[in-house]
């Protein structure tokens, strides 16, 4: 017989592993937001301690107002919620629909189109960012002012190529096969338009693909460095991740950097941990089916 | 039948049309173009117009020569002693302006060994950073892939257990993956360094002050391992994820027959657990290599190829050439070559993997 005691142990061990692993994955986070309130030279100090993720000493906002001063913050955040909110929900509708034809559909050339659309899921983005640039810088566009060409430093430029994707198109086709394809025949059979039975028969059943590619998609997104650092120079169409550089101009002050950091990683940290489970969900389904 | 209320040519374009449109516009057009690119002389922005210069591009990145020097000999046959070790024939006299070897104008030494006897055969590359770059990459591939994976399996063994708050340790440890690899490179830059680095201090701790600070991303034999061991951190809860989503898939029936038959720990790992893993192993595999092979932005964020090339990357390369001179031709040939690479990679990956049957 295992005694109270040992077992109690057992279960104390256990949870010890695992919240020593977890310190692990939390502690630069910690660090990231306590730097974040404290001035340049106790943040400094403070490494070489426990104090490094405590509250302590010289607490304040001061490194915040110092970040919008030296940086336009709210500029930068404003382009990564549009260009990230935009791409989201053009993804969902293209994707969706893209899904919708290649299951539900009979038509010339949905197979062979289905596997071409696939096989560019073995193109990592790299390797072909470099021909994109070149035709960033002289693709047309027809505005209010008639043709112009080239789309470097624009919205449309960190949008429109990452609208659709491979992934997101066959993580929707895997879904769809698994609704009942009678229901949309009997559909058809009582006369209802394609329109229709996209939006009221497989929509409302799709909540939880639209979470899973709303998720990803996101992901994706808002953490973009590559891209948009290539083709924007002008401050005004820049994100997030690339507003970084501002800090790094002339001398680097290491509490702007981590009140700025704090600044655009705790919303999505929050966002995550409220909706954990979608998140934790999305990730999963890439691979349950892969 | 009912089939021909689904049959619609026109609704079918119609739907899918768009996504087809901007994949084959924004993702397989480059792709060809890289190809196309790579044989010309292309810049993003040029006068002239653009040549076909057939394979120049990929001669100027992936020539290499070896060449046998033997030690310098005076007249009698004896050894020249310089500073008491044998001297040898300056490699810049065969590379510059040497109308013998037309061939190796303009290369470098990349490295040289001894080949018994004091004869030395020393590897020229005409672009000595590009294969550091190509060795570099490897390395960080051979050794993220099956460590992270195996990391990411453990955790996700870990998680697996029915624990009162299991949920919250599955949170934390993802919760790096929705974290922007600019940031974590950040913070890392932080932690690792040379003098009051989070890092440093710990291992002072640790080690009642005996161990001396490491300037981590400013060494060059330990820059590389700096950044592997932070990607793998960043990385592994997306693994762990997805590695739990295998093991979930495995009939509780099949573990609940092990108990009773008595089984050991390992032996239900290794005859239920892990047979029912194998297409998610496979997955995970095939999924770390290519991100793995994509290695940029903390490179750019950390070290910028730096100390000494230590840190320089296939993908950084590309981005280099391609943005930062503005070489479109050349970076489009690193695309291909990259290209090339990851798809040969992931071939034998598949083969090793087959379902014999």
């Amino acid at each position: 017989m295992i005694s109270a005691d040992t077992q109690g142990l057992r279960l104390a061990t256990r949870y010890a592993v695992l919240v020593l692993i977890a310190l692990i994955f939390v502690f630069p986070l910690v660090f990231m937001v306590m730097s974040s309130l404290k001035p340049d030279q106790q943040l400094l100090q403070d490494s070489g301690s426990l104090r490094a993720f405590l509250p302590v000493g010289d607490i304040s906002l001061d490194n915040y107002a110092a970040a919008f001063q030296r940086a336009p913050v709210w500029t930068f955040v404003f382009n990564s919620v549009l260009i990230t909110g935009v791409t989201v929900v053009l993804s969902l509708v293209v994707c969706s629909a893209a899904g919708f034809a290649f299951v539900f559909v009979r038509w010339k050339g949905r197979e062979t189109l289905l596997a071409i659309l696939l096989a560019t899921l073995i193109l990592p983005f790299e390797t072909i960012a470099i021909p994109l640039l070149l035709m960033a810088a002289n693709l047309p566009w027809l505005g209010l002012d008639g043709i112009s060409w080239g789309w470097m430093n624009s919205y449309r430029i960190q949008i429109v190529p990452f609208i659709a994707d491979g992934l997101t198109v066959f993580l929707f086709v895997q879904y769809f096969k698994d609704l009942p394809g009678e229901l949309i025949e009997a559909a058809r059979v009582e006369g209802a338009s394609w329109a229709q039975i996209y939006r009221k028969v497989v929509m409302p059943l799709s909540g939880p693909i639209l979470a899973t590619a709303a998720i990803l998609k996101f992901l994706v997104m808002y953490n973009q460095y590559l891209w948009p650092l290539m083709v924007t120079q002008e401050e005004g169409y820049r994100p997030v991740m690339v507003g970084l550089q501002y800090f790094f101009q002339l001398n680097v002050a290491w509490g702007e950097v981590m009140a700025y950091l704090s600044l655009i990683t705790v919303p999505v940290l929050a966002f995550y941990l409220y909706l954990q489970k979608s998140f934790i969900a999305s990730i999963a389904s890439t691979g349950v089916k892969g | 039948m009912a089939s021909k209320f689904t049959q619609s040519n026109r609704t079918g374009w119609l739907m899918a049309g768009p996504a087809i449109l901007l994949i084959a516009g924004f993702v397989i057009l480059p792709f060809f173009l890289a190809i196309g690119l790579s044989f010309t002389n292309q810049r993003l922005v040029s006068p002239n117009p653009t040549e076909f210069i057939g394979l120049s591009n990929y001669r100027q990145l992936l020539d290499v020569a070896t060449l046998t020097l033997e030690p310098v000999r005076d007249a009698a046959g004896e050894l020249v002693l310089k500073d008491g070790a044998p001297d040898y024939p300056s490699i810049r006299s065969l590379t510059r302006n040497n109308p013998d070897r037309p061939d190796l104008a303009g290369m470098r030494e990349w490295f040289s060994f001894s080949t018994g006897g004091a004869a030395r055969t020393v590897v020229l590359a005409r672009d000595v950073v590009f294969m550091t770059a190509i060795v570099n990459t490897f390395v960080f591939v051979l050794v993220v892939a099956p460590v992270q994976a195996g990391l990411a399996l453990g955790l996700a063994l870990l998680i697996n257990q029915r624990l009162r708050g299991i949920n919250i340790f599955r949170a934390l440890y993802f919760m790096p993956v929705v974290v922007s690899i600019v940031v974590v490179s950040l913070l890392w830059r932080l932690i690792y360094d040379g003098q009051s680095g989070l890092l440093n201090n710990l291992l002072g701790t640790l080690s009642f002050g005996t161990l001396p600070a490491v300037d981590w991303l400013g060494n060059p034999s330990t820059a590389l391992g700096a950044i592997i061991a932070m990607s793998i951190w960043q990385a592994v809860g997306f693994h762990m994820v997805i590695w739990l989503a295998g093991l979930q898939t495995i009939s509780p029936t099949l573990y609940e027959a092990a108990a009773i038959e008595g089984a050991s720990k390992w032996q239900v790992f290794r005859y239920i657990t892990w047979p029912g893993l194998r297409n998610t192993a496979i997955l995970i595999l095939i999924v770390i290599t290519m991100q793995a092979f994509g290695l940029f932005a903390q490179i750019d964020v950390m070290t910028n190829g730096g100390p000494l090339d230590s840190t320089q990357t296939i993908v950084f390369q590309a981005i280099e050439r391609g943005y930062g001179k503005q070489d479109i031709s050349g970076g489009s040939a690193i695309s291909v070559i990259l290209f090339v690479i990851v798809l040969t990679i992931s071939l034998i990956q598949r083969w090793l993997t087959r379902e014999r049957s």
